[in-house]
């Protein structure tokens, strides 16, 4: 039923400083952050595994300094890790030749910035046509398939502006078209929206969901705006100090958050938002009169008026549609002041 | 040990009192000390301790010259081979611009084709102009050609564009290559630093002796001179574009799957391009800088007007000329820039247009090439601004100069009399008396107080190099020109920037008095002082001065103006008169940048001073210009190592001082 996984990271180390690689092997790949400070090393990545399937958007979730962004580099091996491996398709991209990553990235890879990142002297088309151009696609066809991406981004009758003529909102979509432009299996984007102004940035997120509703790809998305990783993540991984703290889905990060740290940033999520029917549901119960049906996998912000209008609980149904529970407006109330029991 | 740095390195009284008194007593009565004690070592450095580098480096360019071979071809294969590559494209451009195309040489030459006419040449200008900025950039190209053209300089002025023209690509493209190269291997750019660093330092003329004797006197010469004086402030540039491109953008380029040379030609160098311009500015106005100094070794043109109306006290023709490399400098700058600056035309579907449509101004500088040169067998004024319709400007100047010499004089007397008597001859005494061995001491001092016990060392042994090449007293004779330059300069240029940065009007007119001060060639200025104060150390001070002022107005403005405007509104907030504003918070934080302000004043100061070694001083100027006339190579080199030297000391040491004043406020090291 799982998905296959498209990257596999194992074990993955970043350390910077003199002799990184030195001391990284002394220490059989694993040194502790006792043995990285006497040597006076910083270790941005430290033993990171991750698994990203494919069709789903991993969100790399950390504040600033806990090694993100520095990570998706190590993933896209635009920064060389100090060890570890990290599998794409199942071949190991720290051992692929030169060319051979130059043709994965051509074909298979796509990167959104965070700045945009857009060649200042090329227009918006050239810029969107520009990964085409690298690798030798005619004019006419390249410039065809950019035009085909900049309508899809909603950017259709700026082909000829230049980057500096649009907002920020605009060249980002422009970031994103380019990224689109060879239609990678992988799809990076490397804190897209956080240059954005708070209504554009919402309204970027809309557009991403609906992309990634057509588009189906699979994607590496990092953030330092945990509103943001739920909102968009069907996984998160939380990052601190360059070590993956928990991986989980957004449900689960806020059910059951693994350490303070994340329980900390889960506080003031809008619950409702997160929290499924399953969550809060009462199992069993299925003899009692209900008002009606709900799925297990609704989120409590789409059924609250329903339950709340009701004096009579809902029978819950599974995805086969099998009765699983029921919930009523007092479960709508809990999650409201967050008295969810811990599972 | 702990005790002796306490006194000497903290309390800034107790070290620049005590050194300034030391100093001062040393050079009063060195004389009566070395009389005193019959050591004669005290005021001049012992002849059989010297240092006999000259003697060396010249023998070491003859054997060059005479006897250096790289197995297959020689040395002097190879600068024939160098003087042959760049000598091709510039006939090419001389005569094209000017001379006309012949076959044949000498009286059997048949021409094949004229050169191209003034009007075609303003007009390929105009539209320049045109495409690059807008129809006022246009005007303005028209203008100065035009003027070139009424004011009968058009033949010189082609020959010093002709020159430009060559070494213009050349020095840009030479550089950014070496700049690529720097960028992509550290190791190549900690080789060139130093060298990038020397090349700056040294002053103009004493490389154009080593070239003199490498290439001869000529065009050829002239033009090597002028790339290498003009390369490297574009590989500085290059570096710092290269450098400057945002991670992300390299990033982009890497994760789309660009080969290296992609990554560099597609993505890199076309982002850094705004930067890349700033420096092919540089090397314009560096270019025509020098090839108007280069005349001195043949490059002809309007600079070879300039020397020989200086030599003949042609005060008219100097300040025609003079006017003449003002106006080319200035079309030239504000063309660069503007290409620099350009805008790309807006929405780009035109090709369905025809050629006239896509390309007007292509077109219709060919249509103007082609109809004048046809129009030129009718009317040969088309191809030739006719001779008769020129105006001379030549004898107004003089007659405006004797009257100011005539009515003037006493004032003029006066000043340079006040300040000679005053300020000039006690410096020169005071710097001239300092004995050398004292002079090594307080140096190593200094620059150990200031920078650290490197530093020290660093200039102790700089200092003492020019003290064993026996360069003591002339060196000590710069110093005091530079430093009285210096100090007159920051007097009116520091008052005048502050000024610029409080008051807007008065930062536009100063800005652009600055600006125009700038794009001038050095040579220029030595022109009017000449002619109101003729020769000696006061006219070259007045011509450092002049030239050396621009950075002293534009660090201070700038440092003033970029002062935390929450601290000025601190300061209003806690009651400050306006006055109290200036002197207590404006003041005292700008102080870092006035002080590299300083440092670049210095730079400029020290660079010009050679220069002014035409107009008579007793300097190591001087010591270089005699060796350009004797072709003493390495007489020559060591001189200009010396002011370098100066130059790298003074750099250092006010480097430090900045660093220090910053990290004393707190602004990061």
């Amino acid at each position: 039923m799982e998905k296959p996984i498209i990257l596999d990271c194992k074990n993955v180390w970043k350390i910077y400083g003199s002799q990184a690689s030195r001391i990284h092997s002394e220490h059989n790949g694993n040194p502790s952050s006792d043995a990285l400070k006497a040597n006076g090393l910083i270790g941005a990545v430290r033993a990171v595994n991750l698994q990203i399937r494919q069709g789903e958007i991993f969100v790399i979730m950390g504040l600033s300094g806990s090694g993100k962004s520095t990570l998706v580099r190590c993933l896209s091996r635009l920064v060389e890790p100090t060890g570890g491996e990290i599998l794409f398709e199942g071949k190991d991209l720290l051992t692929t030749s030169d060319a051979e990553l130059i043709e994965i990235r051509r074909k298979k890879m796509g990167m959104v910035f965070q700045q945009f990142a857009l060649l200042p002297h090329l227009t918006v088309l050239q810029n969107t046509a520009f990964p085409l151009e690298v690798q030798g696609v005619p004019r006419a066809a390249r410039e065809a398939r950019a035009r085909e991406v900049i309508e899809l981004v909603g950017l259709k009758g700026r082909e000829a502006y230049y980057p500096r003529q649009l907002s920020g909102g605009q060249q980002q979509r422009v970031g994103i078209a380019r990224s689109l432009a060879v239609e990678p299996d992988l799809w990076f984007l490397d804190e897209p929206f956080s240059a954005l102004d708070p209504l554009i940035r919402r309204e970027m997120q809309d557009e991403f969901l609906r992309l990634q509703n057509l588009l189906h790809k699979t994607i590496v998305f990092i953030t330092h705006d945990f509103d943001e990783a739920i909102r968009l993540a069907d996984r998160i991984a939380v990052m601190k100090d360059g070590k993956v703290v928990q991986v989980a889905t957004p449900e689960e990060l806020v059910l059951n958050p693994a350490t303070d740290y994340v329980e900390e940033f889960t506080r003031h999520v809008t619950r409702s938002k997160v929290l499924t029917v399953g969550a809060v549901m009462t199992s069993g119960g299925s003899d009692i009169k209900t008002a009606g049906d709900v799925g297990i996998g609704q989120r409590i912000e789409a059924v609250a008026d329903l339950l709340e209008a009701s004096d009579l609980p809902f029978r819950v149904l599974d995805g086969d549609g099998n009765a699983v529970g029921t919930i009523g407006r007092q479960a709508v109330i809990d999650v409201l002041v967050g008295r969810v029991l811990k599972k | 040990m702990n005790l002796l740095r306490r006194i000497f390195l903290q309390k800034a009284a107790l070290f620049w009192l005590p050194v300034f008194a030391v100093t001062w007593a040393l050079s009063a009565y060195s004389f009566p000390l070395y009389k005193a004690l019959g050591a004669r070592w005290i005021i001049k450095y012992p002849a059989q301790a010297q240092l006999h580098l000259e003697a060396n480096i010249s023998a070491f360019m003859q054997w060059l010259v005479e006897d250096a071979s790289f197995g297959l071809f020689s040395f002097r294969d190879l600068t024939r081979f160098i003087s042959a590559l760049i000598e091709a494209p510039y006939s090419f451009a001389r005569n094209a611009l000017i001379d006309g195309f012949s076959v044949g040489l000498g009286s059997d030459a048949v021409d094949v084709a004229p050169s191209l006419s003034w009007v075609a040449v303003i007009v390929t200008l105009v539209a320049m102009g045109h495409y690059a900025r807008d129809w006022n950039l246009a005007a303005l190209m028209a203008g100065c050609f035009g003027y070139l053209a009424i004011f009968g300089q058009w033949d010189s002025a082609m020959v010093t564009l002709a020159s430009v023209l060559i070494a213009v690509p050349i020095g840009a493209v030479g550089g950014l290559l070496l700049g690529i190269l720097a960028y992509r291997m550290p190791y190549f750019e900690t080789m060139i630093r130093p060298v990038l660093d020397l090349m700056q330092t040294v002053p103009v003329f004493s490389y154009l002796v080593p070239i003199l004797f490498l290439f001869g006197f000529g065009p050829v010469a002239a033009l090597v001179a002028t790339i290498i004086y003009a390369m490297p402030p574009m590989v500085r540039v290059t570096i710092v574009a290269l450098r400057g491109v945002p991670s992300e953008i390299h990033d982009v380029g890497v994760m789309v799957g660009c080969t290296k040379r992609q990554l560099m030609w597609k993505v890199i160098i076309p982002s850094a391009a705004p930067t890349l311009m700033v420096g092919v500015n540089q090397v314009i106005m560096l270019s025509l800088n020098m090839v108007i100094i280069a005349s001195m070794i043949g490059a002809g043109g309007l600079g070879y007007d300039v020397l020989t109306a200086l030599r003949r006290l042609d005060i008219g023709g100097g300040i025609e000329a003079g006017v003449a490399i003002v106006v080319m400098a200035i079309a030239l700058d504000r063309l660069s820039q503007a290409f620099a600056t350009r805008v790309p035309d807006e929405v780009a579907n035109h090709t369905t247009q025809n050629l006239a449509k896509r390309h007007p101004w292509l077109v219709s500088v060919l249509v103007v090439a082609v109809g004048t040169f046809l129009l030129s067998y009718i009317f040969p004024a088309v191809q030739d601004y006719p001779k008769s319709m020129t105006l001379s400007t030549g004898t107004f100047w003089s007659d405006v100069i004797g009257y100011i010499n005539v009515h003037f004089f006493d004032a003029f007397e006066a000043v340079k009399t006040v300040f000679l008597t005053y300020l000039l001859l006690p410096v020169k005494r005071f710097f001239v008396g300092i004995p050398w061995a004292w002079g090594i001491i307080v140096m190593t001092l200094i620059g150990w107080r200031v920078g650290g016990i490197g530093l020290g060392l660093l200039s102790g042994v700089l200092t003492a190099f020019i003290a064993a090449v026996g360069l003591w007293n002339k060196a000590m004779v710069t110093v005091y020109l530079c430093g009285v330059s210096v100090l007159v300069a920051s007097a009116i240029g520091i008052p005048l920037g502050i000024f610029a940065a409080q008051n807007d009007r008065a930062n536009r007119i100063i800005g652009s008095f600055i600006d125009t001060l700038q794009t001038l060639p050095s040579f220029v200025y030595l022109i009017p002082v000449v002619m109101l104060f003729r020769v000696g150390d006061f006219s070259a001070m007045v011509a450092v001065v002049l030239y050396a002022m621009a950075p002293a107005v534009r660090y201070a403005a700038h440092g003033v103006r970029s002062v935390d405007p929450q601290l000025i509104e601190a300061g209003l907030v806690s009651g400050c008169t306006p006055r109290q504003l200036l002197w207590r918070i404006k003041l005292p934080m700008a102080l870092p940048e006035l002080l590299l302000g300083l440092n670049q004043t210095i730079l400029l100061a020290l660079s010009m001073l050679v220069i002014t070694a035409l107009v008579g001083t007793r300097d190591l100027g001087q010591e270089v210009y005699i060796a350009l006339t004797k072709a003493n190579t390495g007489q020559g080199i060591v001189a200009g190592l010396s002011v370098a030297f100066i130059a790298i000391i003074a750099d250092r040491i006010l480097s430090a001082f900045a660093t220090r004043a910053r990290t004393k406020m707190g602004m990061g090291s």
